[in-house]
């Protein structure tokens, strides 16, 4: 039973290297190129921009609220509310889980983009042409998130520390200084550099995995939502498995 | 000029191009007709490389385009022109940027020559003041249109047609397979369509083949079928009892 799963892993495995060996060649065009990732950085990058903002500000203000809460003994100092915010947003939150939030934004988007422009026959339209469709289509999507996505990240983790401020300020569950004091306890450059390359990575992930299945969907409407609901899934897992390779490799 | 020796191919176990040969001639509407799942679609992708083929040739002119390495047939493929059943317009761009776009991948033409070549293509096609509407915002024969004019952009030397009136009125089909047959003369190109609408085998057949479950069954001119005694093609061409009194009156 196991082999026969096996043996279709291997092979979606090896469609997807197929692809991406397609997706990485010289572009045709670099001028149109260059257009397409100007647009593709405003529809997966910056069209995410709000969500990510606003999740994250709740995010960072629970994160103090929950971290004050339990904060009870007398021998810790409060200003571990704003460390543990820190950390929290730094290390996790701000790279994994946005990126799980953004494996369903984007994610969903490329996958049935593809999928439907695969089966209304779009995409053999350009093969005729002698276009690259791989090339054409994933190519800018790939670099334009893993480049901007990035800077997605730092936005999380600084309005999320704007978060915990706000719940801060607003409750006065501890004191300012005490907050910032915590924010500036043991900080460590280097966090930053790993979480934007764990973002990197994730973004690589989400857009490749994506345009994957969408372009191999086949069928009919209800095979691209299939096609997208699969390259979800399948973004989500490989996101936690590469977290946790990045993260034994980097820190 | 396009010729097809013994070509063979299947998916998986189903067998579903059986050693077909042909010639199709420049200038001249050449026409497929087969019922739905006959293979008719498989062909006309195999002829343009969509799929490959398990054995036999597939010439253009003096080229074997199936034996072409990657980047040669990449570049006999600007060549070709093809127009699909679903019209296969590019959602995210306009008609002028649909028309526009082989022009921009493998041209150095400026903005202005490519939309003076835009602009011909669409005029040449009857569809003027719809440069700036998407593919949704056009009807079913306007979509058609917008295909050609995309088909035709560079000045193609061979054009596909899979099914191109399929889903549009009767009036507009005459139109678009009247706009395909002009467009065949006119620029001497080799034209390929695929169809099962008999109105069209009539109106632009210059030479008809009738594929019947992935073999070729039958091959000849438009008024042939009128005097064919091949049961399988009479099946399928007569099968309503208007073309069958149709029939009995020509044959008269």
């Amino acid at each position: 039973m196991c082999f026969p799963m096996f043996k279709s892993l291997l092979e979606l495995c090896g469609q997807y290297f197929i692809l991406m060996r397609k997706v990485f060649s010289r572009p045709d065009r670099m001028p149109v190129f260059w257009k397409q990732l100007l647009v593709e950085t405003e529809k997966l990058g910056m069209s995410s921009i709000a969500i990510v903002a606003i999740i994250s500000i709740f995010i960072g203000a629970v994160i103090a609220l929950q971290s004050s809460f339990n904060l009870e003994s007398p021998f810790i100092p409060k200003m571990y509310v704003g460390y543990m915010t820190r950390e929290t947003m730094v290390l996790e939150f701000s790279s994994t889980m946005v990126a799980l939030i953004l494996a369903g934004k984007i994610g969903s988007n490329i996958a049935s983009e593809i999928g439907s422009m695969r089966i209304t026959e779009q995409i053999d339209a350009m093969e005729i042409m002698g276009v690259n469709s791989a090339n054409y289509l994933i190519l800018p999507k790939i670099i334009a998130s893993t480049v901007f996505n990035p800077f997605l990240m730092l936005l999380s983790f600084i309005v999320g520390l704007f978060g915990g401020w706000l719940i801060v300020s607003l409750t006065g569950i501890i004191t300012l200084s005490q907050y910032f004091d915590g924010l500036q306890l043991d900080f460590k450059p280097h966090y930053i550099t790993y979480s934007m390359a764990k973002m990197a990575a994730f973004s690589f992930v989400i857009t490749s995995v994506a345009s994957f299945f969408g372009y191999h969907a086949y069928g009919g409407s209800l095979d691209v939502g299939r096609s997208s609901t699969r390259a979800i899934v399948a973004c989500c897992v490989i996101i936690l498995i590469v977290n946790l390779i990045l993260t034994q490799l980097l820190l | 000029m396009i010729r097809i020796n013994h070509i063979n191919k299947s998916f998986a176990n189903t067998v579903v191009l059986h050693d077909i040969s042909a010639e199709f001639e420049p200038g001249k509407t050449n026409l497929t007709i087969g019922a739905s799942g006959s293979g008719k679609t498989v062909l006309l992708k195999t002829l343009v490389g969509l799929h490959e083929a398990d054995s036999g040739e597939i010439w253009y002119d003096d080229t074997l385009f199936n034996r072409l390495p990657f980047d040669q047939k990449k570049n006999m493929r600007k060549r070709i022109g093809m127009l699909f059943q679903g019209a296969a317009l590019f959602d995210f761009a306009t008609v002028e940027e649909n028309v526009m776009f082989p022009l921009t991948m493998f041209t150095d033409q400026s903005y202005a020559e490519k939309r003076e070549r835009v602009d011909f293509c669409l005029k040449r096609v009857n569809l003027i003041n719809a440069e700036k509407r998407y593919p949704a915002e056009l009807s079913g024969g306007m979509q058609k249109r917008v295909g050609i004019a995309r088909a035709i952009a560079l000045n193609p030397s061979y054009l596909f047609c899979d099914e191109p009136n399929s889903g549009l009125d009767p009036n507009t089909a005459i139109l678009i397979d009247n706009l395909i047959h002009e467009i065949t003369q006119e620029y001497h190109i080799t034209t390929i369509v695929n169809t099962h609408d008999m109105n069209s085998v009539m109106e632009i057949g210059d030479k008809v083949m009738f594929i019947h479950q992935g073999h070729k069954w039958w091959e000849g001119s438009s008024n042939d079928i009128l005097r064919s005694d091949n049961q399988e093609l009479n099946d399928f061409v007569f099968a309503s009892s208007m073309t069958k009194q149709f029939r009995a009156l020509s044959n008269k």
